[in-house]
């Protein structure tokens, strides 16, 4: 990136550390603690302004915003680390069979998987929602079943590029076999490329899923989520904008952490980009 | 084998590529849907269906048939554009997704368009002075833009312009046809939201192009040469540096003409996408079906036009 790192400090890299650090401590707190109970009603005080009691304002129901958004970064958090470890374990497994047996098993691993690709996710996702129900499990499977093609594809080209290296050729001259040498050579020169798409994968995840909660069709009310708290506070735009502060600044600044990481980790793996 | 000749070979094998893959994309639609437990006749009809009609509906499915000439007695009926009946209206769901998609493909082709103008001028301009302020610039707004909600982006721009400068209406939806001033109106900020979101992608793509292209020597032998720059920058770099870009034009457009769902919701148009989620709300399975296949058939015909034409900005592609 340019720009900053003119200056030789990494400030984007140092921001997205911090963002992230904060996402995850406030998941760490939010498991414990929260100003106000995110479901507590209290008909006294609907659609208060933001004040010293109550940092963000409160909603139609009374309920602490603060408390809500805190609450919702754990279901966020939860749901994208669920959803990545599902989508690349599964995408990993598949993409380095393809990779590394070519013949029969890629071209109809791939076929399948670019018909898949021809869905939008966002679609696929809708789609397997209407048939599974809402509900946190059947959101993490409808967002990897999305996201799985497009993990299978990169880590299938991942692959292809390492299996032609000399020493997984060197390894197999040896003697050993397929599975040994995939196991041995492949998967661990793979690991930092696939950590980056995961990286990558978190932001997307979070994304989506504020974005199904937002249409209705992600995590059900009363639950929080960022994305059901921007849904509910749209009628409310006119009279109470404060709602839409807490929850649009915690899906902007995951996001905006989780790219600045994910350009750090890219830039650290390139060959010769830190001359 | 001359140019044309090998042409005519990668359009027709890109052409003949999607046919498996629009096949393989019915399988999962038809799929899905008889993954629901329950008798496919009457989730078909709903709830309330009297045996009469859920014999027809048996017929019609072809449910006494083996399961594979039941997708295909389906895939039969949607070639037709027989895609059902809708659940909640009865209308049928090929009408009912022209009529939305009418809404939806007006906002996102002009998005998508102004974003690429937005791109080739901001892209080439950061990729011209790489480093320098305005590249900083152009690039950190394109990364904003990247990690920005589009459904918060469209409720702060809603508050700025609708609410509190009350320069455009607050939310709604008049067609073109009816009222051209007044229609353009209500599709302002959707419009400018999609190109907010979008761009950014877009323009840091372009920007990488050109930066490499720029580093070549027919654009040195061009400087030297004494081609102003604004002539380098337009005839050499951008059409050279586009093809990565314009595969992701058509990505862009491909999954927005899918559905904008959010933008949809945030400024209530009667678009794709609200169709989608308020069927998959609903339970109205034909028109979930029916909205699934339709623009997962839109997203691989508009790739195969992207594919078709990348050669016109790499030839390279031709020679495989």
């Amino acid at each position: 990136m340019p720009g900053w790192s003119k200056t030789g400090f990494p400030v984007q890299s140092l921001l997205g550390f911090v963002l992230v650090g904060l996402l995850l401590l406030t998941v760490g707190v939010a498991q414990f603690w929260t100003p106000y109970g995110p479901l507590a009603i209290d008909l006294n005080a609907p659609l208060a302004p933001p004040s010293w009691r109550h940092w963000f304002g409160t909603d139609e129901f009374g309920r602490d915003v603060l408390s809500r958004a805190m609450a919702g970064a754990r279901i966020s958090v939860g749901i994208g680390c669920a959803t990545v470890s599902c989508a690349i374990t599964a995408g990993a497994l598949l993409g380095t069979l393809a990779g590394f047996l070519r013949g029969w098993t890629d071209r109809v691993l791939m076929t399948i998987n670019d018909a898949l690709l021809a869905f939008p996710g966002m679609l696929l996702a809708l789609g397997f929602i209407a048939v599974f129900a809402g509900g946190e499990g059947a959101i993490v499977l409808a967002l990897s079943v999305a996201y799985l093609p497009s993990v299978v594809r990169v880590v299938r080209s991942v692959v292809l590029s390492i299996r032609e290296r000399e020493y997984v050729e060197a390894s197999r001259v040896m003697g050993n076999s397929s599975a040994y040498s995939m196991l041995r050579h492949v998967v661990p020169n793979a690991l930092p490329q696939v950590a980056v798409l995961a990286t990558n994968l978190f932001g997307w995840v979070v994304l989506s899923e504020s974005a199904l909660s937002f249409l209705g069709v992600g995590i059900p009310a009363p639950a929080p989520s960022w994305g059901n708290m921007l849904a509910a506070a749209r009628p409310y735009l006119a009279s109470a904008a404060w709602l839409t502060i807490a929850p649009g600044a915690c899906v902007m600044a995951t996001l905006l952490g989780v790219n600045w990481l994910s350009d750090t980790l890219l830039e650290r793996l390139r060959p010769g980009s830190r001359s | 084998m001359n140019r044309a000749a090998r042409m005519g070979r990668y359009l027709g094998r890109r052409a003949l590529l999607a046919v498996p893959t629009l096949l393989l994309v019915a399988v999962f639609v038809f799929g899905l849907i008889r993954m629901l437990p329950g008798d496919p006749a009457q989730i078909m009809l709903g709830d309330v269906a009297d045996p009469t009609s859920l014999a027809a509906m048996r017929h019609y499915l072809g449910l006494d048939r083996p399961l594979p000439l039941q997708f295909l007695t389906w895939l039969g009926h949607a070639a037709k554009a027989d895609l059902g009946r809708s659940i909640a209206t009865g209308e049928p769901v090929a009408t009912l997704i022209l009529e939305r998609f009418a809404v939806t493909a007006s906002i996102v082709l002009s998005a998508v368009f102004i974003a690429t103008l937005l791109a080739v001028v901001g892209g080439l301009l950061a990729a011209w002075r790489q480093s320098r302020p305005i590249d900083a610039l152009i690039v950190g707004l394109a990364s904003l833009g990247l990690a920005t909600p589009s459904f918060w982006l469209g409720l702060m721009l809603l508050l700025i312009f609708g609410v509190h400068l009350r320069w455009l209406p607050v939310v709604g939806y008049v067609p073109l046809r009816e009222s051209f001033a007044v229609g353009l109106s209500y599709l302002v900020l959707p419009v400018a939201t999609l190109v907010i979101v979008e761009s950014g992608t877009l323009i840091r793509t372009l920007r990488a192009g050109a930066i490499e292209v720029l580093g070549r020597e027919y654009i040195m032998h061009a400087r030297a040469k004494g081609v102003p720059e604004r002539q380098v920058l337009y005839r050499h770099v951008l059409p050279n540096a586009f093809a990565p870009t314009l595969t992701l034009v058509g990505l862009t457009l491909g999954h927005l003409l899918g559905g904008a769902a959010v933008i949809e919701t945030v400024f209530n148009l009667p678009g794709l996408g609200r169709l989608i989620v308020d069927s998959v709300l609903a339970r109205d399975y034909p028109v979930v079906q029916g909205c699934l296949l339709f623009t997962a058939t839109v997203y691989v015909a508009v790739n195969l036009v992207t594919d078709l034409l990348y050669p016109l900005f790499d030839p390279r592609v031709t020679a495989t």
